[in-house]
Order: C-alpha cells, then structure tokens, then sequence
C-alpha cells in the first residue's frame, strides 16, 4: 500500500506488521514518535503488543530482556543518551542472545544539549554484540525493520539487530513508502533458549575463566554467520517485495578512481555529489555503509578513498574512517562533517571530493586543518 | 543450605518442648518439596538462603526468580550448575524490576500464570534498584519483589548501604554509619500496592504465609525480609536465627503487613511494642556495633519508639 509517512511512522508501520508481544519504551527526541505511534496502535486495537511504558531507557531493555527470555518478541526503541543510558542492558540482551529488535535515532550526545543528527550515540554500542544497520530513505527503514526480525530471529543468529536513523533527517522527514503484507516472511519465534518452568535452568550466572570466552565466541560465531543470513534474508525480501538491499549501496563504484563511503542520510546525499562530480570529469563513485555490524569486505581496491563520518572517537579520528583503514591498505581521506546536526549538502561532499588529501583527516568548518 | 545432621544435632540440644496444635498444623502446610538444593556456595549460618527455601516452598514450582548482583547470585552455584529448582534469571544491579517487569507482561500475554520474583539485596532495592522498582510498582506489574536485607553491600565484603542501620561499621563506614537506615517500606507503601509486609528469616512459617499471600494478589507486592549475616554483621555463624528474633524482640525489626493499606502487626512484634527487650542485648553480640556510642544507642531506641508508635497509629486508625 503506497502512502506518504515520516521516518519514524515507517518504522512503527513495520512493527505493527511484525507483532512483538512486548513492546517497552520510554521517550527521547527525536525518536518519540515510533513510540507514540505504536502507543496509537495497542491502544487502538490494531496492534495487540503489551507496551510497557517503562521509566527509564535501561529498564526499556532491561524489560525486553525479561520479556525476551520467555520467548516473546520485543521490540524498543531510543536515541542518544537514551541509547547510552541503555548500555549496560544492550551488552546484556546481546550476552543473553535474546533477538531484540531496536530503532535506533540517531542523535548528538551533550553536553550542551543537541538533539540534531550523529552518529556517535550508536557507534559507542558497536563493540556490545548487537547487529548494526543504518538507512537512508523512509521506504529503506520500513522495509529494514522488517528484515531486523527475520534476521535476529534466525537460529544462527539470535543476537540483538539495531535499525539506525538519522535524527530528523530522516525521523521527521516524509518520503513515499510502499507497505507489503509481511506474511510468512516473518515466521513465529521460537527461541531455544525460553525459559520453561519444567525444566529449570539457571540463566547469566556466575560463570568461570573456563567457559565465559565460549560464550562470547560463540557470539563471534553467530555474528559472523549472520553474514550469510542478512545476505539470503536481502535476497528473499527483493525476490517477494521487489526491493533489492546489499551491505553497502553502491552508486557508480564500477570504473570510479574515488569513492566516498558514507552512512545514513549523508551517504545518499552523496549520490547527487557524484553526479555533478562525473559532469565535471571526475570518476566518483558512492559506497553507503548499510550494515557496520557484522562490518562487510569493501571492494576499495586501487580506489581512492574519501570517508565521511558523523561521529568521532577522540584521540583517534573518524569511527567509520578507522574501520575502513583497518581494512584496506589504501590512504583515506578522513571527513569529519555533520556533527550535532552541522549542514552538509551535496555541494559540500563535492568539494571534499575535489579537495581530497590522502592520508588526512579534515574537520568541515573547523579553519585549521592540520 | 539443608543440612540434616546438622540441624538434628542442633534439635537433640535444644530443650524439649511440644509444640502447639498451631505451629504443628503450619509445618504440617508447608511443603517437603526443596527448591533449593543441597551444595550452595552460601556462606555458614546464611540467612538469605534460609528464607529463599521458603519463599520457594511458598511458591512452588511455577515461579521464575529474577535476581539482581547479590549474595544470591553467588549462592546459586556456578555455571554450568544450579542450586534453585525453579528457572533462575540473573539480571544487572539496578534492572531486577524492569526485568521482572518485561517477563511478568510477556507470561501474561501467552495466558501464563507463573509466579515472577524478583530476590534481591538492600543494595540492588534500597539503592541501584529503587528506580526501576518504583516504575515496576506503579505501572502495576503482576509480581512479588522480596527484598531479603542483610544491612550491606554483603557479595562485596559489606560495604554500607541505604539500609545499613545508624551506627553500624562496615567497610565503608569503619567508624560506624552517621545516617540512619532508608525506610524502603514507606517508599513502598506509598505506591499503594494491594500487599505489602515484613518478615524474617527467623521466623520461617510466618514468611511462607505471607509468600503465599503476597502471590495471591495481582499486581505488585513486596515483602522485606530481615536476613541476618554472619561475616557480615560479625557474629558467630550459629546464631544467624537468634540475631533474627533479637532484632525482632528489641524491636529494631519490626513484622507487620499491610493489605489494601490496611496495617497488621504481627504477635512477636507486638509483644515487643508491650515490651521490648533491652537494644544492648541485640547490638552485643554483633562485631558491627562494637565500641557504639551510647548516644546514637539512645538515638536507635527512640527511633524504635517512634516506628512502633506510628505503625501502632496506623493499625489503630479507622
């Protein structure tokens, strides 16, 4: 069904189709509105959830975690200091191997307080164990969400999937969406694990030098088998709904010299950058990071490589940029653009392109750049 | 722990009495099934799995413990092992509540009717876990919070908390805590629960009852359970039940419940209202009182007095 809707309505238009049993959340802005709107539904009827209308974003997970154990589906959803007051409970729900599914609204940490557009706020969760995903259009984080079930659902998965937004850029934003009937795409729950009261198991106990390091391979394990089911899972959503997604989207990467890799909203304005860069002669291509965990092999190869990040890991530069120099031998040139909402338009990433220097980081709007 | 010789031993030097038709048809109630295994890793004379064996007896089988970082997550035993027959879910410090919370709604969603309990310390209720208690409360979640209180941060080595009583040393407060303990019971009652009571772990039958009364209800209650500690309130491991009835009888514990707001106090603490056995014979024989000035002596007596004084204007009003 084709209706016009904002980032945030996408993505509680999705939840409604999944049907979580346990809904728990508490406000932050940008993000509110996924929970207001699942709020409409349960108490319409349309959506037949338990919604928890907890007072903390920590009990938010700690009560998915909770519900999830039993083998109900879960769903919540935060931003920024909601997301970082969270924390100790997304290490735990991933430990836990418990498939919560989360929006995640990307927005600026304080102080002061910002409640614009970055990406700081998820990627200070990247090493907790949760799959990562960030979209860029309303279409993109509806049908995202979707798959986020499928995938943390799946037995050789069963970890945590964060769906990320871009703070009002996208949360506020309306696009056209086109809804599907979701149907057996997502099959019901079965988790192997839910508790069962005839057969009593202790669960996160205490756990010695000799068996904590399997379990957290074994979540190495399943991340890095998550890989092939995020593939299929992609696969199967464009065989039936016709809407095709990969790791990363790329945008005349074939025959480019330079490539810029980008996340969220950003990473498709770019895509209007390499237009007017191609009229002007030069080779540029688009790569939008979609999915940062389980991080993909980039095919950056003899490439130049210009990384724009909103976000930043003081002492050490660029998150996404010291990704992708972990990975490739090639010299990056390292944005840092956007930052707590900073405009960047496509002009701007056509100037980073065409003032690139290798091996640099560059601070947009900062006048010394050293 | 269940240890048969042991109490055997301890029963053949206790003078004989009979007991009463009463006491003899409460036993007689409470179930021989054992919830919690022989082999903890409790420590001698622990109080806390005193009163969890019967707070599982109460309970029965269809009950999920959820356990914040606290003595009980210790005593449970190490993975890949368990010591509770009942599903154990352990849960950070501060997130016992909301944890419950979320499994409370998704059992009721699947038309479940388990019992979800949370069983945590003073630590994780009185301080990291009074937010996410609060919330729980008043969103009206269906489970029972039991707060077994030994007075300190116990699993660390007894580091003083809100419910450190005024005047007794710990690790952080050698020279004795300068603030007196938090009353969790007024933070509690003032969310209105349909049930709420105090208990300890000496007096056994009297917390199985309320257990089973406080599952009868729906929606949340709350039982603070006393549970004295021997490391930790320095005195030797036998005398973990005596220390529990002393705090009852000089009245620096008091057992009542309150249904629907309606407060009752129970007998043994009634008779110490009457007539309350002298506070030195409660405070002696604990290390953690030890060298107490006899001015904050006089402070804990008159807030003695005032406790049993408002809770007496409580029971008395219409």
């Amino acid at each position: 069904m084709k209706k016009i809707a904002t980032g945030n309505k996408a993505v509680a238009e999705a939840v409604k189709q999944v049907k979580p049993d346990v809904i728990a959340a508490y406000p932050i802005t940008p993000q509110t509105e996924i929970v207001e709107q699942i709020a409409e539904f349960v108490s319409g009827g349309e959506l037949k959830s338990r919604y928890i209308p907890v007072e903390s974003e920590h009990s938010a997970m700690a009560a998915c975690i909770g519900a999830g154990i039993t083998g109900a589906r879960t769903f919540t959803a935060t931003s920024s200091h909601g997301l970082l007051y969270m924390h100790e409970m997304t290490n735990w729900a991933a430990g836990a191997r418990l498939p919560v599914v989360m929006a995640t609204v990307n927005r600026s940490i304080g102080p002061g307080w910002n409640i614009w557009a970055e990406h700081t706020d998820a990627l200070q969760e990247r090493d907790t164990g949760w799959l990562q995903v960030y979209v860029s259009t309303v279409q993109e984080a509806y049908d995202t969400t979707l798959m986020a079930f499928r995938i943390a659902e799946h037995n050789d998965v069963l970890l945590p999937v964060m769906v990320n937004l871009d703070g009002f850029l996208l949360s506020h934003i309306m696009q056209p969406l086109d809804t599907v009937e979701p149907g057996d795409f997502i099959p019901p729950l079965h988790l192997p694990h839910a508790i069962d009261v005839k057969t009593p198991a202790g669960y996160g106990g205490l756990t010695g030098p000799d068996r904590h390091f399997k379990i957290r391979w074994d979540i190495e394990r399943s991340m890095r088998d998550s890989v092939k089911v995020i593939e299929k899972t992609q696969d199967e959503f464009s065989r039936r709904f016709g809407r095709r997604y990969g790791f990363t989207e790329d945008y005349r990467c074939e025959d480019a010299d330079v490539i810029v890799v980008a996340m969220g909203t950003l990473g498709k304005e770019a895509e209007v950058a390499i237009d007017q860069l191609r009229n002007e002669g030069i080779k540029a291509g688009s790569m939008r990071l979609r999915w940062l965990r389980p991080f993909p092999d980039l095919d950056l190869k003899g490439k130049e490589v210009v990384v724009i990040d909103r976000d930043y890991s003081f002492g050490r530069g660029g998150i996404l940029a010291t990704e992708i120099m972990a990975q490739t031998k090639e010299e990056v040139f390292s944005v840092i653009a956007g930052i707590g909402g900073q405009e960047v338009t496509f002009e701007d990433v056509a100037d980073f392109v065409r003032q690139r220097r290798r091996g640099t980081e560059f601070w947009f709007g900062v006048t010394v750049n050293v | 722990m269940i240890n048969n010789d042991r109490s055997a031993i301890a029963l053949s030097r206790s003078p004989i009495r009979s007991l009463s038709l009463q006491e003899l048809s409460i036993i007689a109630e409470i179930p021989r099934e054992e919830y919690v295994l022989k082999c903890t890793s409790a420590c001698a004379g622990c109080s806390d799995s005193l009163a969890l064996r019967y707070v599982l007896k109460a309970a029965g089988p269809d009950t999920v413990l959820v356990i914040p970082a606290c003595c009980t997550s210790v005593i449970q035993g190490i993975y890949p092992n368990t010591a509770f027959n009942v599903p154990v879910y352990n849960i950070a410090f501060g997130a016992a509540a909301a944890c419950a919370s979320g499994m409370s709604n998704a059992f009721r969603a699947a038309g479940k009717k388990t019992n979800v309990i949370v069983y945590a310390g003073d630590g994780g209720t009185l301080d990291i876990g009074i937010q996410a208690m609060s919330g729980a409360f008043e969103r009206g979640t269906d489970f029972l919070y039991i707060c077994y209180d030994n007075e300190a941060y116990g699993n660390t080595g007894m580091q003083r908390s809100g419910g450190t009583p005024l005047g007794a040393k710990t690790t952080t407060t050698p020279g004795g805590k300068t603030d007196v303990k938090k009353d969790i019971d007024a933070i509690i009652a003032a969310h209105a629960p349909p049930y709420q009571a105090t208990a300890a772990a000496a007096y056994p039958q009297d917390l199985f009852k309320k257990v089973q009364k406080a599952l009868s209800f729906r929606g949340p209650s709350f039982i603070h359970v006393l549970a004295p500690c021997p490391p930790g309130w320095r005195y030797s491991t036998e005398k973990s039940v005596e220390m529990g009835k002393l705090a009852v009888k000089s009245g620096m514990w008091v057992l009542y419940e309150r249904e629907y707001g309606k407060l009752t106090m129970g007998a043994p603490s009634r008779a110490a209202m009457k007539k309350p056995l002298p506070l030195e014979e409660y405070l002696a024989p604990q290390g953690r009182f030890k060298g107490i000035d006899p001015k904050t002596v006089e402070i804990l007596r008159q807030q003695i007095a005032k406790t049993f004084a408002k809770l007496a204007a409580e029971e008395a009003a219409p």
